[in-house]
């Protein structure tokens, strides 16, 4: 059941980014040129989603003990401003203004098959893996195994 | 390239978006961030439940334009840049900031403001700064 709506739920994330125009970089990238071919539409999709999930997300969460076929909610506990949170945004904002592709879109445009996107993918998949597995540098500098 | 604003359309396809993050949660008990999920898909160290979920979500995603395909007879209208040198940068750049920033426009953008959390607004002001920035730069004062 929990892979059943875990695939119903990618399949309506992907037909929302279709349906707002997002799974396009061309909007996307006319959203972040304000001087230049501006379209706004952007802003209705984050506005429309968070319409929707703000309140959503808080009745589910309160109103039950665990969700429906989980023992927990795997809610983010941290609430510290630390440095990788704020170089992380910076460095996928640039990709992002760069290519027009988010995670979401990339993937839900892959089938389309455009060969911007058949290099975009492979690329985004390594960069996560790069950003997943290199050991932190300062972590490992404390413990003394480099200088 | 321009675009038509499509306000009713960008609308519903937001709620579209909203509603999955609220069914996973209820369902999965986990936050709609694709980034998190796609590389919760391979990556080492993941335990076995959490892969299968994000496996079946990234799958899901795969699915939805194959579908349009099928029922409106044509792939969704899209034009991807084709500079491929820098599609390449563009992909290793948003895969990598995404994870070191724990998460991109769905996780922070939508989940995370939703949410109310300060992490989150921090970071989607962060990246849609740096975005707006790196499209001023290439678009106006390098690409004219």
């Amino acid at each position: 059941m929990k892979q059943l709506f875990a695939l119903l739920c990618g399949l309506i994330f992907g037909f929302g980014l279709i349906i707002s125009g997002m799974s396009d970089p061309a909007k996307v990238l006319n959203f972040l040129d304000v001087f230049g071919s501006w379209d706004p539409s952007l802003a209705f999709v984050i506005g429309g989603a968070v319409a929707v999930s703000a309140p959503g997300l808080a009745w589910v969460t309160r109103s039950r003990r665990a969700p429906f076929f989980g023992d927990t909610f795997h809610l983010p506990t941290r609430t510290d401003l630390d440095p990788n949170l704020l170089t992380g945004a910076a460095i996928f904002g640039i990709g992002w203004g760069l290519g027009g592709f988010c995670p979401g879109p990339a993937l839900t445009a892959l089938p389309i098959a455009a060969s911007g996107t058949l290099v975009f993918v492979p690329f985004m998949l390594g960069g996560m893996y790069l950003a997943r597995h290199t050991p932190d540098l300062a972590l490992l500098g404390k413990k003394g195994l480099i200088q | 390239m321009d675009t038509e604003f499509t306000p009713w359309l960008s609308l519903a396809g937001g709620m579209l978006i909203g509603a999955s993050a609220v069914l996973l949660m209820a369902t999965n008990g986990r936050i709609a961030g694709i980034s998190g999920l796609t590389s919760r898909a391979f990556a080492r160290g993941t335990s076995g439940e959490a892969r299968g979920v994000s496996i079946f979500f990234v799958l899901g995603l795969l699915l939805a334009a194959p579908i349009w395909l099928a029922l409106n007879g044509e792939w969704p209208t899209q034009w991807v840049p084709g500079n491929l040198p820098l599609m390449a940068i563009a992909g290793l750049l948003v895969g990598f900031g995404a994870i070191l920033g724990n998460g991109c426009t769905s996780g922070h953008g939508v989940c995370g403001i939703s949410r109310g959390s300060a992490r989150s607004i921090v970071a989607t002001v962060t990246f849609m700064a740096s975005a707006f920035a790196t499209v001023l730069v290439t678009r106006h004062l390098i690409g004219g």
